[in-house]
Parts: C-alpha cells; sequence; structure tokens
C-alpha cells in the first residue's frame, strides 16, 4: 500500500514533464506499438470487417506461409532484396570514401565548396522526380541516352524493357542521387585527423598517396565500418520509394526489380492478397529484428559511441 | 610549394570531381530545358541542353488548364507546414523529457522510444492498423501524423539538451518556473540549432512524401503535388479529365505531353532550389556536428 502511494506522488509530482511526453507516447502507440499486435495476422484468415483480433485463425495455421514460400515471387524478391543491397552498399562505400578523398585533396577552397555544394544537390529531390529524369535519360523515342546512341552509330536500346540493365541504373541513381550527402561523414572524419600526422609523415619523404594510405585510411576504418555494419542491419529493407519510383508497374523489369516491400506492396494494395503480403512482412520483420540487433551489438563492439543504443 | 598547386593529381582529381558534380547538375537543366521547349523540338530532336524555341505554354495549361495542380500545390503546403511545426514541438518536448537528468522515469521512457526503431509491424498491420482502426484513409492527417513522432530526431534533440548545463534547469527549477515554462522560454530558445536542423529534414521528407498519400489517399482532390507527377508521368489522360472543358478544348488536340511533364517536375522542385542554399549550409554544418561528436 506504501509502495503504492508512492508511486501516485511520483506521477504527480512529476505530472509536467508526462504530460509533455504525452504525444510522443500516444504518437509511437498508435504507429508503431499497435502494429505489433497485427504481427498474427499472417496466421489468421484476415477480414477487414471483423478486424485483426476478430478475424478467424488460419487453418493450417501455416497456410499463408506455405503460399509464400512455394511461390518463385517471393523468392525472388528475397534474392533481388539482399543482391541489390549488397551492390548498393558496396558501391557506395568506394564511392563516398573515394569522392570524400578526393574533395580533401582539393586545395582551392572556393572550387571545393562550389562542387560539393553541386554534389548535394539531388539529395533533395524525392525519388518521384528522380525518376522523371531517369525516363528522361533513358526513354527510347526522346531520352537523351538514345539520342547519342543514335549519334555514335548505335542502334537505341529499350531499357524499360532490359531487365539486366537495371541493378547498374538503379546502383548509378543511388550514388547520383546521395553521394554528395553520404560523403559529408567521412570528410568530416577526414578533416578532424590532427594536421600534425601529415606534416611528419611529409617530413619523412611520403607521397600523397602514402599518407592517404596509410594515415587517412586508418583513420577513416572504424567510421567505414560502423556506417556499414548498420546499413547491413537494413539489407532486408529496400528503400520502397526508389523502386517504385524508379520501376513502377513495369512488369519486365520484376525479374531483377521486384523487391520484398514492391511484393508487400502491390500484394497489399493491388491484388488485395492480404494473407501473401503479411507472411512477407512478417518475415521480413523477424529477419530485419535479429540483422538490427546484431549489426547493433556489432558496432557496439567497434564503437560504443556509434551503435544507436 | 607553389609547383605543387599545378601538379598533376591536383589537376586530375580536380577535373573528376568537376565532373561528377556536372553530372549531378544536369538532369536539372535538362528538365528546365524541356520545359520551355515546345513539343514538336522535344518529339524531333529529342531533350536537348538548351530549348531551340522557348515557349511557356506548357506552365499556361499547369496552371491554367487544370485546377489540381493548384489543389495538389496547396496539400503538399499544408503538409509540410502543419507537419514540421508539430514535429518539432513534439519531439521537442520528447526529448526534453529524456534529457532531464532529475527526471525518474527518464530511462523507461526512452526504451519506450529505442524499441520503436527495433521491431517494425512491417507494412500489413501498419496500414490495417491505420485505415481499419485510425480511420485515416483520405484525411490529411494521413499524410502528417504517422510519422510525426521520431525516434531517431528525438534521441538527436535529447543529445543536445543534455550537453545544456544542468545548473540551468536546476536554478530555472529553483526560481519557482514549470517544466513547460523551462522548456519553452529557455531550453527550446538555446536548442535553436538542433530543433532548425531536425525541421529542416523534417521539413525536406514531408515535401518529398508521396508513400503516404499512395497508400491512404485515393480522393483527387487530396493528393499530393509530388503523387501528381508520378500520376502524370505515367499518363497525361488525366489532364483530359479533369482539366476546365472551356481551356482545354482548344489544346486538348495537342497536349504537349513530354513538355508537361518536365514543366510539372520544374514546379514540384521549384521550392526546394529557392531554399536550398540556405538549408545546405545548415544541413552540412548538422551533420558535421553530429558526425565529429564522438
Amino acid at each position: 500500500m506504501k509502495r503504492r502511494n508512492g508511486l501516485v506522488r511520483d506521477l504527480v509530482q512529476n505530472h509536467q514533464l508526462l504530460v509533455m511526453f504525452l504525444p510522443v507516447a500516444t504518437l509511437l502507440f498508435l504507429f508503431c506499438y499497435l502494429p505489433l499486435s497485427g504481427l498474427i495476422i499472417p496466421f489468421k484468415n484476415f477480414d477487414f470487417q471483423k478486424g485483426i483480433f476478430g478475424s478467424d485463425w488460419m487453418h493450417p495455421l501455416f497456410n499463408n506461409f506455405d503460399y509464400l514460400l512455394s511461390s518463385d515471387a517471393a523468392f525472388r524478391a528475397v534474392r533481388n532484396t539482399i543482391l541489390l543491397n549488397v551492390l548498393f552498399i558496396a558501391v557506395g562505400l568506394i564511392f563516398e570514401v573515394g569522392f570524400a578523398l578526393m574533395l580533401n585533396e582539393l586545395r582551392n577552397k572556393y572550387f571545393k565548396r562550389v562542387t560539393q555544394s553541386l554534389t548535394f544537390l539531388p539529395f533533395f529531390i524525392s525519388w518521384i522526380v528522380v525518376g522523371v529524369f531517369t525516363y528522361n535519360l533513358l526513354n527510347y523515342e526522346t531520352g537523351a541516352v538514345n539520342r547519342f546512341l543514335e549519334w555514335i552509330g548505335a542502334g537505341p536500346v529499350d531499357f524499360y524493357s532490359e531487365a539486366g540493365l537495371w541493378p547498374l541504373i538503379l546502383t548509378i541513381a543511388i550514388r547520383w542521387k546521395v553521394t554528395g550527402y553520404g560523403t559529408i561523414i567521412y570528410l568530416a572524419a577526414l578533416t578532424s585527423i590532427d594536421n600534425s600526422y601529415y606534416e611528419a609523415a611529409s617530413i619523412d619523404g611520403a607521397s600523397r598517396w602514402q599518407q592517404i594510405r596509410y594515415i587517412s585510411l586508418p583513420m577513416l576504418r572504424p567510421t567505414v565500418v560502423i556506417l556499414t555494419l548498420l546499413a547491413i542491419g537494413r539489407i532486408m529493407n529496400a528503400d520502397f520509394g526508389m523502386f517504385y519510383a524508379m520501376v513502377g508497374d513495369a512488369t519486365l523489369l520484376f525479374p531483377t526489380t521486384d523487391v520484398i516491400d514492391t511484393l508487400v506492396y502491390r500484394s497489399l494494395r493491388q491484388s488485395g492478397d492480404i494473407g501473401m503480403a503479411s507472411a512477407a512482412g512478417f518475415l521480413q520483420s523477424v529477419v530485419a529484428f535479429v540483422l538490427v540487433l546484431s549489426s547493433n551489438y556489432a558496432a557496439r563492439r567497434i564503437d560504443r559511441d556509434s551503435a544507436i543504443f | 610549394m607553389l609547383t605543387r598547386r599545378f601538379s598533376l593529381s591536383q589537376t586530375a582529381i580536380g577535373a573528376i570531381v568537376l565532373l561528377f558534380s556536372l553530372a549531378c547538375l544536369f538532369p536539372f537543366i535538362m528538365v528546365i530545358s524541356g520545359s520551355l521547349s515546345t513539343e514538336n523540338d522535344i518529339v524531333n530532336y529529342g531533350y536537348a541542353l538548351i530549348p531551340r524555341h522557348v515557349t511557356l505554354s506548357s506552365y499556361k495549361i499547369l496552371l491554367l488548364g487544370s485546377s489540381r495542380i493548384v489543389d495538389a500545390y496547396i496539400i503538399s503546403i499544408l503538409v509540410t507546414v502543419i507537419g514540421t511545426a508539430l514535429s518539432i514541438i513534439v519531439n521537442g518536448m520528447g526529448g526534453y523529457v529524456m534529457a532531464r537528468r532529475s527526471f525518474k522515469y527518464r530511462n523507461v521512457l526512452s526504451i519506450y522510444v529505442i524499441i520503436t526503431m527495433l521491431f517494425s509491424g512491417g507494412l500489413v498491420p501498419w496500414y490495417i492498423i491505420c485505415v481499419r482502426y485510425l480511420d485515416l484513409k483520405d484525411t490529411l492527417w494521413a499524410m502528417i501524423l504517422p510519422p510525426l513522432a521520431n525516434a531517431f530526431n528525438m534521441f538527436l534533440i535529447r543529445n543536445f539538451m543534455m550537453a545544456i548545463p544542468e545548473d540551468l534547469y536546476e536554478s530555472a527549477k529553483m526560481d519557482g518556473a514549470s517544466e513547460y515554462r523551462i522548456f519553452f522560454r529557455l531550453i527550446a530558445p538555446l536548442s535553436v540549432p538542433v530543433l532548425a536542423t531536425v525541421g529542416l529534414f523534417v521539413a525536406l521528407g514531408y515535401w518529398n512524401d508521396w508513400f503516404l498519400g499512395l497508400m491512404f489517399i485515393d480522393k483527387q482532390e487530396l493528393q499530393p503535388l509530388q503523387l501528381l507527377l508520378r500520376t502524370l508521368v505515367s499518363n497525361v489522360e488525366f489532364l483530359k479529365s479533369s482539366s476546365n472543358a472551356a481551356a482545354m478544348q482548344q489544346i486538348s488536340a495537342t497536349i504537349p505531353s513530354e513538355s508537361i511533364k518536365m514543366a510539372l517536375t520544374v514546379i514540384t522542385i521549384g521550392p526546394i532550389i529557392f531554399l536550398y542554399p540556405f538549408v545546405q549550409r545548415y544541413f552540412v554544418k548538422g551533420l558535421m556536428v553530429g558526425a565529429v561528436k564522438g
């Protein structure tokens, strides 16, 4: 009884702070905690009228999963999600570190600032706009790339039916959009390196290349490792915005571009197959949870401050 | 040292950096040029960096021919302004509560927030909750509320506020200030750098968002600008179906579909390009500070 009183008194005493937290608590409850209860949806024969808890259980219970796992589309989506993300992470790492090193080498301050601003610009536009740009460059009749190909004597390519080219196109699009942004953290790490290292090295006769190899790169290592680990933690989640805006409903491109997120979206909103969509989403959530935890654990082992939690 | 400035590697690196930054600019110029070109030029010669014949007709068609563009613009502005304002207040207060060292439950509340970064129900349950239980379908709130409370932003704000000396909180408290007063009068003004950075990120997110619109908005008059652009890119037919008939009568035979797409693209990125020089400095600074803190 006494304890209870203590708690009540505590709550009364702190009621102002608790009230201030109330909007956050409510919003997170509605949009993050309530959906967690929906993780049982794949085990149910979901009926919109009856709701999440009112719907009947699935018979057999794992029917949605059986259906999902026997589907070629699901296998393809998982494979594409992982392969494309690995490609994006690897190429991104090389580009961002490389570009940061190059910017760091530039001596002309004005040139450096202008070019950095220009490369940061694409970060500010939506994927929809990037989709328009891409269409602009690649469409069959009026696209700049095809005009160029004609001009040098090669035939035009119908990019929107060539699935094989799209991993490359998507990689280029991402690099175009976020290299300037991604570079900033590496550049910050580079500028925070104590100048005396470089001075000492150059007195010892180290060339610029040797200085990069033996000073800059080792100093960047922790940042690289942590950012990469955190990216790996998100490997099951594709950037839905990018895929939907760039590929959309171009069915011909699905063999290389259909990912879990787009598959779930289509099953949910277009074919109305909630069973399949929820089963795919369930597996994605579970795997993502394990990946986030383990990558964060690994990041924490390397540098305590860099982990999210 | 003077000779080094003109060294080969400097020139080569400069050239690569320059090429890449031009490549970043190139599509923007092409879209602007396309929006100013006549449809004939685009069909006959493709997109060019400089329009052969400059015309504003596609902008006229967009702005006068269809009220949907103006509607979408208003929707996008409303969502961005309301969303950003609410987001700064809500996440600011959340961050503040978690930053108060003397607050007994701050760790419990922090864990409550962190958990949302770990677990996710996934798209399907989230969608069903929003539509079936919260009744957000076809409302403006559907584009504002779901991403409003954001764990990452809150922790950014919290970390900034925790760097403010504890004495300041204590002395304000001694003077009899309420928590609301301490937050709004003392801590929030001191936290302008972080609140502004978060606010800019959030604003950019709301302006560029179309996913929420795609999920929840079926009503045409509630569609945000980005979604309209997406619709237009996949088909120009909507103009014919939705525009004011009289103005459309004359042009409907020759709707310049390509240059209209480009014009709408320009309209969509317009405000951002306008804000860009100011905003970019903030972003870079904010990110740099975040990165070097360790």
